[in-house]
Formats: structure tokens, C-alpha cells, sequence
């Protein structure tokens, strides 16, 4: 809880700094892409970056689930595996995401059966 | 344009111009259900800020105008405590950073118009471009590209609005939506996987996250990844000069 109430011209500037910041970093790469234009770097990072970046992502998303307590990972254990096991059945991305975060949801709202 | 572009007679018909109905629905179609979790994410955001005592309105202002989920709760504790413009401003560098490598390999030159990409390069944010590099970018139209970042810009303004007026006391009972993300990205992890099973790139990857999150353990959940995309990326311009050495081709 803050101690005073937000000064509102304060909170303007700061919003204001995190936009510029992040569309400056968003529109960065597209200036430096004009001048590796067909260029063998770009044509492997075009082939490599998307897989790597999406497994990361992937990474980052499970990095915060605490091993030590809780359920010990198995409630995200369980939610990835659904989210595999349907997509390598069904290939269908929609039903993959839905029926993996409502196992998900499931073990985490209401628990295993005991 | 579309006539120009040499392609395989299977794309042929995703490459010519659609109507717009026809963007919309393809994108809502593959991205729909990102747009959802992108509703349920913000309504979770909207209740965080009003938990720190901030007025609700500044949480679909700061989703509509920042769109960029990571840093938009980061950025609630540090208003929430006043703290000086120049740490947001240094926070913000550090948990964006990654977005330095998006626009690498994101096919804006699909997207027409400059307002169009002015606005894509806007609302890049990290399911954008995991949404559409992946892909063949013949196979993507510019209209589905900005219809896809429009959805989830939209629906995560709309959640963080109703988040912010409904509050944590409606909304907390549910845990774990989040878990929408982690979904998606492993569903695009097996379809990239797919397209080019390159299991040396997903060994980089892997042993890259590996690495940033044991490095960045004692500094919080917002550091591993900035440290994993950069030194991913130095690996990637390492193998490109190792491979491509003169006499290797």
C-alpha cells in the first residue's frame, strides 16, 4: 500500500519512460535489418531464432514453479504433459492450449483426488 | 505485389491479398484463444494494480500504452512505492532487452502501409513475434499479422480494465490462468520443432535458459530472461561464424 496517493504527473512520466523505452527497443532491430538485408547472419538467425526463442519462452514460463513446495512441480508437470500428449494427437493448437491449462486448472484449484 | 512472389502452388492461394473478413478470421482463428488468455491475464494485472492501492484506470492505461505484460508488473510495485523515474527507466531496459532480437527475424515486410507497421512494431510484443516467425511469412498476410497483435493488444487492455474495476475480491478465487502462456509456448516449441527439427538449436536454447536461470537465481523471476536471449543469441552468432567459415560453406 503506498503511503501517499499517487502523484499523477509522476506517474505520467513514468509510464511515459517505460513506452518510449520499449517501443525504442521493439523498433531497434528493424534499423539494423536494413543493413544486413539478405546477408547468410540474418538468413540463420531467421532459421534458428523463432524455434529458440519460443523453447525459452517455455523456459521462463516454468522457471518460477517452486520445486520445494506446493504441489513440487507436478501440477505444471502434468499441464505441459496434457499440452504435448493432445498436440501430438490432435496437432490443433486451440484444443492443445485449452486442454492443457484446464488440467492445469483442475490440479491447482481443486486437487488430486485423495 | 502478391503477383511477384515466387511461391509453391500449395501457398498459392494463402498469398493472395484476402479481404479483410477473411485476415480477421484466419487470425482469430489461430490466435483466439490467446486473445482469452490474454483477457484472463489482464484481469489479473487490472486486480494487482487496485491490490497496491493505485487508481483502477491505470491499469488498462498502462496495458493500452506500455503492451508489454512482464515489465507492466514490475512497474505497478515500483509506482506503487514511488520509486525514482531512473530505476523504472533502468528496470525497463533490462526486462525488454529481449525484444532487441524480435524484430530480427519478424516478418514486418508483410505488414502494408506505414501506419500498419508503425503499429506492428508497437505491439510486438513477445506472443507476437512467437505467434508469427515460426511461420512460412508467404503463408501470413499483413492483415492477419495485425489483426493477430490487435486481438491480444485489445483483449489485454479490455482484462487489465475490468481486472481494475472488479478487483482481487471477485476475481481471486481462480489461480493458475496464467498457465495459458506456458501452454502456447510449448505448443509453438513442438510446431517450430516440426517445421525444422533443428535439435541442436533447441539444445542451445535449452542449455541457455538452463544456465540463465541458475545464473540469475538469487536476482528474481525477471532476470533469467534477458540473460537467456542474449547469450542464445551470442551462440547463434558464434555457430553462424563457425559454420559458414570460407571452405565450409
Amino acid at each position: 500500500m503506498p503511503e501517499a496517493p499517487l502523484d499523477p504527473g509522476y506517474a505520467v512520466t513514468a509510464v511515459a519512460v517505460v513506452v518510449a523505452i520499449t517501443v525504442t527497443l521493439r523498433a531497434l532491430p528493424f534499423a539494423v535489418r536494413g543493413a544486413l538485408s539478405g546477408s547468410a547472419l540474418l538468413a540463420d538467425l531467421g532459421r534458428w531464432m523463432p524455434l529458440g526463442a519460443v523453447a525459452i519462452l517455455a523456459a521462463y514460463c516454468l522457471s518460477g514453479v517452486d520445486l520445494t513446495a506446493g504441489s513440487h512441480g507436478l501440477d505444471e508437470l502434468v499441464g505441459v504433459a496434457v499440452t504435448v500428449a493432445v498436440h501430438r494427437w490432435r496437432r490443433n493448437a486451440l484444443l492443445s492450449i485449452a486442454t492443457g491449462t484446464a488440467a492445469y486448472l483442475l490440479l491447482v484449484n481443486v486437487g488430486l483426488p485423495t | 505485389m502478391d503477383e511477384l512472389t515466387p511461391v509453391g502452388a500449395r501457398d498459392a492461394g494463402a498469398t493472395r491479398r484476402a479481404p479483410r473478413g477473411g485476415d480477421l478470421t484466419a487470425a482469430a482463428r489461430e490466435s483466439g484463444v490467446v486473445w482469452a488468455g490474454m483477457v484472463a491475464l489482464g484481469v489479473g494485472f487490472g486486480a494487482l494494480v487496485t491490490a497496491h492501492g493505485l487508481p483502477w484506470w491505470l491499469a488498462p492505461v498502462i496495458s493500452a500504452t506500455v503492451f508489454a505484460g512482464s515489465v507492466e508488473f514490475v512497474l505497478v510495485g515500483m509506482l506503487a512505492t514511488a520509486a525514482p523515474v531512473a530505476a523504472v527507466a533502468v528496470t525497463t531496459l533490462l526486462v525488454n532487452s529481449r525484444h532487441l532480437f524480435y524484430g530480427l527475424t519478424f516478418p514486418l515486410h508483410r505488414v502494408r502501409g506505414r501506419l500498419g507497421r508503425a503499429y506492428s512494431v508497437f505491439a510486438l510484443c513477445d506472443e507476437a513475434y512467437a505467434l508469427t516467425a515460426g511461420k512460412a511469412p508467404e503463408a501470413l498476410s499483413g492483415g492477419r499479422i495485425v489483426w493477430t497483435q490487435f486481438g491480444m493488444h485489445a483483449g489485454w487492455a479490455a482484462g487489465s480494465a475490468a481486472g481494475g474495476v472488479l478487483g482481487a475480491t471477485v476475481l481471486g478465487g481462480l489461480h493458475g490462468l496464467d498457465f495459458v502462456l506456458t501452454a502456447l509456448f510449448v505448443v509453438l516449441t513442438l510446431d517450430a520443432y516440426r517445421a525444422r527439427p533443428d535439435r541442436r538449436t533447441l539444445v542451445l536454447a535449452a542449455g541457455c535458459a538452463g544456465l540463465a536461470l541458475v545464473a540469475t537465481s538469487a536476482l528474481g523471476s525477471q532476470a533469467m530472461l534477458p540473460v537467456a536471449m542474449t547469450s542464445f543469441t551470442a551462440c547463434l552468432l558464434a555457430r553462424h561464424h563457425v559454420t559458414r567459415r570460407p571452405g565450409r560453406a
